[in-house]
């Protein structure tokens, strides 16, 4: 029997007291042990995680300028102003919001469809699977900075090979995929559905290569064709890997930020800039915390509606089915 | 029937070697060829004009391969740009933010899995909630944490803060969740204390989940962008990612340059996922499938 901290009374004064405690008494010494486990993780959890969420919260009801004295308690203020349009602060705001839903809602589809007809590709038989899975993954490990460079080079209206490549089979070459709209979405679009498809289509194979064979084999049997199996069978059975990837898409997008900075570099004007460029700008580069703060505070707000939505929705369309 | 050994006994149809070709397989490969191109052609094209000359690589006609391969554009970032600055940057950035996710979330996991304590629901309830807290409402505090802490524009600023992730914890504890705790209570019996049951037998067991979240944690660190631009602002503590922005701001219209730069900052995360495809991929599946 060992004790690792001193001072700690007797395993055994433990072991009698209560029957939980006495196993975990038993095995883990000291019942000072578990927090000496937990202690390092916290210790950052509480300062980067807990305490910010609270200095946020605290921040937007405060008008507080980086290096100026003085944090005077505003209430509201903050977020009143972002609702009055003739500040243009809100009007900025609201831009980067616009921006940012946009984005959203053209490119969450599209990361939901297309790396699910991937999965569905790649969980055929054939060989080499393994091999194709990680071509399809590979620009995900690159990060958001690289692909902003290649994508920037690659969509150039006059050195990039994408407008050289249509005029050179007849199409019109000379669209400004980088610097105006609606191309500029067309290209913020396209080049997070091709960095970041594999990461969701490596999620739906797996969860497609859950999907019990035995479903589809009783469905064959009462005559389903590939398509009512897709609909009856595999749709459902992956009801929660969906969710899942949707909410964590709806997150990813609305948090879009390098591929505007990168490729579109926030142009025409400041149009694709989206609501988080805005809020690092309004807080780091231009002091204004409290504003920032406020704007943090609805952007969250507003993914967390959404992302509950999400789960309502799923949770009725599957309640209906069965 | 000269069948493929194994598989094929196990195989609900026949398997000839030989049968004509179907038209959906046909489809299939195509299907397959189609992607593997959309995906590895800017890749290849990224590296190719990395090789070509100023001129070639900034003139109106596009060419595939370089008339005259030429290592220009990388003598070019790795002396006049401090490009080999930013690169141990970013490796000493990643490798230590990687090591300290592990030990946090080694530490933590292993309690929340095995230990019975006052607190641990409610305790492993708050690190899970703060999962679904966009992480945007972060941003501006965690700005003011590291400026408080006088960590702006240093090592530590990019290490530590975004070390304590729910995801770690979660991902480990279902793994040992997962272990036979027989194992462990011999260790016991034979006269270890937690630490070393921890040490000696638990981590050595959890060698492929913790690789697949130091794999997945120095990915993330090494490919981060927003925060290092906000909070880095003298060229020489840039990391890669900040740096390639930054890069692309002094040389407007130099894709030789950029393209240069780009294959520099890809070379060791493509490396890393050629020698640990397996444990990033299935780190992100499982994390999909069972989260």
């Amino acid at each position: 029997m060992t004790t690792t901290s001193i001072g700690a009374p007797p395993p055994s004064v433990e072991a009698r007291s209560a029957g939980v405690a006495r196993s975990s008494a038993r095995r883990h010494g000291s019942r000072l042990t578990p927090y000496l486990f937990l202690l390092p993780f916290f210790v950052v959890f509480a300062t980067f995680v807990l305490v910010p969420i609270a200095v946020g919260a605290w921040a937007s009801l405060h008008r507080w300028s980086l290096g100026l004295p003085g944090r005077p308690l505003v209430g509201l203020e903050n977020y009143a102003r972002l609702f009055d349009r003739s500040e243009v602060l809100s009007v900025e705001f609201w831009s980067g919001m616009r921006a940012t839903a946009i984005f959203t809602v053209l490119s969450v589809p599209l990361l939901v469809v297309v790396p699910f007809a991937v999965a569905m590709l790649l969980n055929q038989r054939f060989r080499g699977r393994t091999f194709f899975r990680a071509v399809y993954f590979a620009p995900y490990v690159l990060g958001v900075a690289v692909i902003g460079l290649l994508w920037r080079y690659l969509l150039d209206a006059q050195l990039g090979p994408v407008n050289q490549l249509l005029a050179a089979v007849g199409l019109p070459g000379d669209t400004l995929w980088t610097s105006s709209l609606p191309a500029g979405w067309v290209s913020l679009v396209g080049v997070t559905v091709w960095w970041t498809l594999g990461f969701n289509a490596v999620i739906f194979l797996a969860a497609l290569q859950d999907v019990p064979v035995e479903l589809h084999e009783a469905a064959k049997v009462d005559g389903a064709g590939a398509w009512r199996r897709f609909g009856a069978v595999t749709v459902p059975s992956m009801r929660r890997v969906l969710q899942f990837v949707v909410t964590i898409t709806i997150i990813a997008s609305a948090n879009m930020y390098g591929q505007a900075a990168l490729v579109t570099q926030e142009q025409p004007g400041t149009a694709t800039r989206t609501a988080i460029g805005f809020i690092a700008q309004t807080g780091i580069q231009g002091f204004d915390i409290g504003s920032a703060s406020a704007m943090s505070m609805v952007l969250a707000l507003l993914l967390m509606v959404v992302s509950g939505l999400v789960l309502a929705l799923f949770s009725r369309v599957g309640g209906s089915e069965q | 029937m000269t069948a493929a050994p194994a598989p094929a006994r196990r195989a609900d149809r026949p398997a000839p070697r030989r049968r004509p070709v179907r038209p959906d397989r046909l489809l299939l490969w195509a299907a397959l060829v189609v992607l593997t191109l959309v995906f590895a052609l800017p890749l290849l094209v990224m590296l190719s004009t990395s090789f070509k000359s100023a001129a070639e690589a900034n003139s109106l006609d596009f060419t595939v391969l370089p008339l005259a391969p030429t290592l220009d554009a990388y003598r070019s970032v790795l002396t006049d740009a401090p490009v080999l600055r930013w690169f141990v940057n970013s490796t000493l950035v990643a490798l230590l933010h990687s090591a300290l996710v592990v030990v946090l979330a080694t530490t933590a996991a292993y309690a929340f899995a095995r230990m019975e304590f006052a607190g641990k629901r409610v305790l492993f309830a708050l690190v899970l909630a703060t999962m679904f807290v966009p992480a945007v409402i972060l941003l501006i505090p965690n700005f003011l944490v590291v400026n408080e802490l006088g960590w702006l524009n240093s090592y530590a600023s990019l290490v530590v803060p975004g070390a304590a992730g729910g995801f770690g914890v979660f991902f480990l504890r279902q793994f040992f969740l997962g272990v036979n705790p027989s194992i462990e209570e011999q260790a016991r019996i034979d006269g270890c204390n937690s630490w070393q049951v921890f040490l000696r037998i638990v981590l050595p067991l959890a060698k492929p989940a913790v690789a697949t979240l130091a794999v997945l944690s120095f990915l993330t660190s090494w490919n981060d962008f927003l925060w290092p631009v906000f909070v880095l602002f003298t060229s020489d503590m840039q990391t890669l990612p900040a740096g390639l922005a930054q890069l692309q701001s002094d040389n407007v219209l130099r894709y030789d340059l950029l393209m240069a730069g780009a294959v520099i900052a890809s070379a060791p995360v493509l490396l890393l996922y050629v020698l640990a495809q397996r444990f990033i991929i299935e780190g992100v599946a499982q994390g999909g499938v069972k989260g």
